[in-house]
């Protein structure tokens, strides 16, 4: 659920299908997002979850990003 | 009644400063400058200071609305880089234009400062104060970027553009807001000045936070969030939709954030009337400028709705509906 809609925020964000995005993949080296992206990216996801992500630089792959969610989401 | 712009005027230095000037100063590229920021080039002073390039503006205002200077009512200058501490860029416009029976003063707003003056001129015209103002965005930010702070230097430019408004039985500014977020206004700051004085310890001249200051992503953040929701109020309180809207003129500080707003608010990208490709951000300048040139060039007419907004330090927003 929470990979989904990730899967789907980072789809919108860089322009790329879902299929192309696992838990493995990592956003900035094989989506070709910049930081920028990556800050929007965040951004969605923290309004989607209600969470607040202190270190961006910590989210590296798909998977960093729903770790975060599942421990940080009420 | 209404407050309607009747003219718009701009100045810019004559020096053109590229990516690849830049890159000569810092290590950066124009690949890099472009893909983050949509900048290519910028207007940078030769030595003129700011209150030169609202002069030349105003000048052309008057010339433009084919007023007598003498019966202009407001001098308003919205800037972050003024001349002096005093006078006011507004008293110097005054004096150059011999505006000799105006109120002039300056605001400060950053990047929305153009919106915060407009919004002060409405306010007087709305009332019965006055009849008429002048409003200017004016920066010299080469002034105040740390040129060798390659995350900012790229990011600015110099330049100055400004409004002839008066009050008008036609239709012109519809709604409007301004807004302030003073809790999170470190994520963007310029031109601190330490405490020095003969009776304590610190150190006079310039302080490292006399230069802008910015956390890229908090300031991407809040702009993001506030123009948006912003641009949905001013148009959900006017009842007018985005198909009724000709251009939006939003601040020119980053088209990457452009793409956000247009995403988020499903308008389409065509809409947002950009040029920062060519003038960077000019902080309250900007909207201005843009605004001066869609009519320049005329792609507006009377009649068309527009979207002007702005968002910048402090933090602060202002968003504003009007009819050309």
């Amino acid at each position: 659920m929470v990979f989904e809609k990730i899967r789907e925020i980072i789809a919108e964000q860089t322009g790329k299908d879902e299929s192309e995005i696992t838990l493995e993949t990592n956003v900035k080296e094989d989506l070709d997002a910049d930081s920028l992206d990556l800050f929007q990216i965040i951004n969605d996801i923290e309004d989607e979850f209600d969470v607040s992500v202190e270190d961006p630089e910590a989210i590296v792959t798909v998977k960093d990003a729903v770790d975060f969610v599942e421990s940080h989401k009420n | 009644m209404t407050t309607r712009i009747i003219a718009t005027g701009a100045s810019v230095p004559e020096q053109i400063i590229t990516n690849d000037d830049i890159a000569k100063v810092v290590e950066t590229s124009d690949e890099w400058i472009t893909q983050r920021t949509g900048i290519k080039q910028r207007h940078i002073s030769a030595g003129e200071n700011t209150s030169h390039f609202a002069i030349e503006t105003a000048k052309k205002l008057i010339e433009r609305a084919n007023v007598n200077p003498e019966d202009i009512e407001l001098i308003i200058v919205a800037s972050v880089t003024p001349d002096y501490g005093t006078p006011s860029l507004g008293c110097m416009v005054q004096k150059a234009i011999g505006a000799s029976k105006a109120v002039a003063f300056d605001i400060t707003a950053a990047c929305s400062g153009f919106m915060f003056a407009l919004s002060v001129a409405d306010k007087y015209i709305q009332t019965g104060v006055y009849s008429n103002a002048i409003v200017i965005g004016a920066e010299t930010l080469s002034k105040i970027v740390d040129w060798s702070d390659r995350t900012t230097c790229v990011l600015f430019g110099d330049g100055a553009g400004g409004a002839y408004v008066e009050k008008s039985e036609k239709e012109g500014i519809i709604k409007e807001e301004i807004g302030s977020k003073g809790e999170i206004y470190e994520i963007l700051t310029q031109g601190y000045t330490p405490c020095a004085n003969a009776f304590n310890d610190n150190e006079s001249g310039v302080d490292p936070l006399w230069y802008v200051n910015m956390n890229g992503r908090e300031v991407f953040k809040f702009a993001t969030k506030s123009v948006v929701k912003s641009i949905d109020r001013v148009m959900e309180n006017a009842g007018v939709t985005q198909e009724d809207i000709k251009y939006i003129v939003p601040h020119q500080a980053n088209i990457r954030i452009v793409d956000v707003i247009s995403n988020k608010l499903k308008i389409p990208k065509e809409k947002f009337y950009m040029n920062m490709d060519r003038f960077g951000n000019t902080s309250s300048a900007s909207v201005p400028m843009a605004l001066n040139e869609l009519n320049e060039k005329g792609l507006i007419e009377r009649g068309d709705k527009i979207i002007l907004t702005g968002f910048g330090g402090g933090m602060t927003w202002g968003t504003m509906l009007i009819t050309w």
